[in-house]
Formats: structure tokens, sequence, C-alpha cells
């Protein structure tokens, strides 16, 4: 069985970060994501994603989730530093890098120590006084979990297209992939939507 | 109690109108209803009638005395859907997190509601794998936790479209058993023609027409023996 990541999975836990409510936890999250943009060379990006490996492992992401999140960025990363290191040398290669996974690593440090019914909670809090201008805070927040939920779900389809795609001797054909990849990724969102609509999530309060 | 009264529906196919169902008219009120029939017969398709997934292009559709085609809303509170892949049904990443959000709409507090949640996992075996990923389930317990998810919304009905077909002989029975053990009204899409059995009632579908509507038993036997060469 093909494994999951575990991007947006809650690890429950009682550190400090656990308990805390989701709002400190995304303005940090802003916050560092803008001074490592933001900072010139690669000190502090490489500093952070230290940090936030540290961090990840206190709150209980295993070596191997880590390992698994940072997974399916190998082959942009190796694209975009082998760029850098081509174009502007090893430094700004480094940067590059060490923003890249740094970010998602604390990314993952937030939705980890984060129930996703908090964060709901939260985005229908935070978008509240949007209703007047017709906006629907639980429908925004439904989809913010469809998002990150969703993750697992295309890099299974992938996997399970590819595998079907070696075993029919196409392995290395990205028609014979990318092409059913994409249809199943759709249908699985249609029959998302059929769930969703079945489940009156997204009704109006009708009582 | 769903009635369907004269009931055809068509969609456009790639040469004209494909019908999927002609002329249906039924009124469920037993217990237990079966519907069986061969793939692209039309059971799908009658399962989702019932709650405004597909309407209607003619007839009417009335559950719990309310018009499908008008008060889908409501009837969607009335009725719960268990789907054939549970994947596609469970859309939060964990179990708790999947059952707390069937909560929402009726329990606004978060403390009762984690309670509840706890609880409907505990029913349903499934409270150790509260933080588990919906993907590291098994296909057992997905179905499980679909199904819990879908009671959690405490509907009067629960239409299930082959909710064990995708299953181990273990699973499916341990699911099986979960929806005939419902207090709820059960209206049942499969070919297992054993579990059909035990229903109190079964419809036969075949070419988007009910060509058999009786007990379940006599329902199983017509159909085995319209199928045998």
């Amino acid at each position: 069985m093909r494994r999951s990541l575990p991007i947006g999975l809650h690890i429950p836990g009682d550190t400090v970060l656990h308990r805390l409510s989701p709002g400190p936890k995304l303005s940090a999250l802003m916050v560092l994501s803008i001074a490592i943009v933001a900072s010139p060379g690669p000190i502090v990006p490489v500093i952070a994603f230290v940090l936030a490996v540290i961090v990840a492992r206190w709150v209980g992401i295993s070596r191997r989730a880590l390992i698994d999140t940072l997974r399916p960025l190998a082959l942009v990363m190796a694209v975009a530093v082998s760029y850098q290191l081509w174009a502007q040398g090893w430094p700004k290669a480094v940067e590059v890098l060490a923003t890249v996974l740094g970010l998602v690593v604390a990314a993952s440090i937030v939705t980890a120590t984060t129930a996703m019914d908090e964060m709901l909670d939260a985005i229908v809090r935070w978008l509240g006084p949007f209703r007047r201008f017709g906006v629907n805070p639980d429908v925004v927040a439904l989809t913010f979990s469809l998002m990150l939920t969703s993750i697992p779900t295309v890099f299974t389809i992938f996997g399970e297209t590819r595998d079907a795609a070696v075993a029919r001797g196409m392995g290395r054909s990205p028609r014979a992939t990318l092409s059913p990849a994409a249809v199943r990724v759709v249908a699985h969102a249609y029959s998302t939507g059929d769930a969703l609509h079945a489940r009156g999530i997204t009704d109006p309060e009708c009582d | 109690m769903i009635e369907f009264v004269d009931v055809d529906v068509r969609v456009p196919g790639p040469v004209g109108e494909l019908t999927l169902l002609t002329g249906v008219s039924a009124k469920l009120t037993e217990q237990r209803i079966a519907v069986i029939g061969g793939n692209g017969g039309g059971k799908s398709t009658l399962a989702r009638l019932t709650n405004g997934l597909i309407g209607a292009s003619s007839g009417s559709v009335i559950v719990e005395g309310l018009n499908v085609a008008e008060e889908a809303p409501k009837v969607r509170r009335k009725v719960g859907f268990v789907f054939t892949n549970p994947l596609s049904q469970l859309v939060m990443p964990t179990a708790a997190e999947d059952i707390a959000l069937s909560l929402r709409r009726t329990i606004k507090d978060k403390k009762a509601r984690s309670a509840r949640t706890s609880e409907i996992l505990e029913e349903f075996g499934l409270g150790h794998r509260a933080d588990t990923s919906v993907h590291a389930l098994s296909g057992g317990q997905q179905q499980l936790l679909a199904l819990a998810g879908v009671l959690a919304c405490d509907p009067a009905i629960v239409v299930a479209d082959e909710p064990t077909t995708l299953l181990d002989l273990r699973n499916s029975r341990a699911v099986a058993e979960r929806l005939f053990s419902l207090e709820q009204q059960l209206v049942l899409v499969t070919h297992d023609l054993d579990l059909a059995g035990r229903c109190d009632r079964a419809l036969v579908i075949e070419s988007g027409r009910v060509i058999f509507d009786g007990a379940a038993t006599e329902a199983v036997d017509f159909y085995r023996a319209s199928v045998s060469p």
C-alpha cells in the first residue's frame, strides 16, 4: 500500500504549540515567511530551516514523516537549485533550497499542531464579518480543509496511475501517466463534490 | 418513507438523450429495501434520486413528505448517503476530524462536539484510530468511518450505494452487520445477493426499469433466474 503524505495531518500532543490557537501560529508563519524571503543571503534561511526541523521533531513529527513531506519537492528543487547554481552561484542555490524547505517544514508544524476542527473554527471566526458581503465562511473553511486533504489523494492517484502504466510496459511514457491521472483527479473531484452535496454540508440553514 | 411517482431520468448522451430510468413508481415503506440488478441498469441513479444528487426529468420523488426537487436541502438532512468508495466521502484529514465535520452543524460547542466525536468513534470500534489519517485506515475502517459520518447527522433514512463492493469478506461483513443493525430505514444498492435476501423487500432494476418488486427472497430468485444462461 502506498504511503500517504503527512501534509495537513494533525499530530496530537501537549506542547505549547499544540495549546496555542491557530491565529498566533498562522501569524508567526506569515512573519517567518516574510523574514526568510526578505533577508539577503543564505544564512537566515538556513538557520530558519534548521530551527524548523528542530521544532518539527519537538512537536512530534517523525523523521520519516518529514522526509515524506519534503520528498515530493525533490525534482522541482533539483531543477531550481541547479539553475541557481549555474546562474548565480552556490550562496543563492543554498538560499533558495533552505527557503523553500524551511517554509514547507514550518507550514507542516502549523498543520501538525492544529486540529482541523480548530482551524475551521478560526477561519469561520475570521471571515464572519464578510458574511454581509456574501462570503460563506463555512464554505471557505471547508475549501481550505479540502485542499489539504486532497494533496495525499492526488499523490496516491498519480502513484497508482504510474504503477498501472508500468504494469502495461509504459512506465516512462508521460502520456500513459499524466492524462489518466488528470482524468482520475477530476473524477475524484466530482465524487467529492457529490459526497459533500449528499452530506448537505454546503446547504444553507433550513431548519 | 420514499415514494417514486412515475419517475423518468434522462441525461444528454453522445447521440441524443440517454434514458437512465423510466416509469419508476414505488412506495418504499419497509425497514430494509434492497435494489439489485446488472451494472448500468439504473440502481445508483435510483439511489441518487433520493437526496437530489440527480434530479428526475419527469415524475416526482417524495421523501418523508418532502418533494426532493423543491426541498432538496431539507431532504438531505433526512437522507444519509453512503458511497461505494469511502475515500471520496471522507473529506477531512483524520477520522476524528471527519466525524467532527458532520457534527459542526448540530453541535456548536467545541468540547461537546469533541466528546460526541469520541463517542461515535468508539461505537464504531474506531476509537483507537481517531487521529489516524483517513488514507491510512483499512478499506473496512474507511467505510465504517464514512457510515459513522453519515449517522452523525442523525438521518431518518440511510441510502447505501454498493457499500461493500470494494471490501474483503471480513470488512464486508462488518459493514453489512452495522447497516442491518440500524434503526433507520435502509435502502441498500448491492450486488451481494445474500445481503439483498436479508432485506424486507427488493427491487430488481434492468435497463432503467423496475422489472420485479416484491419480497427480497423472491426478488433474488427472480434475478438469479433472469441471468441464468
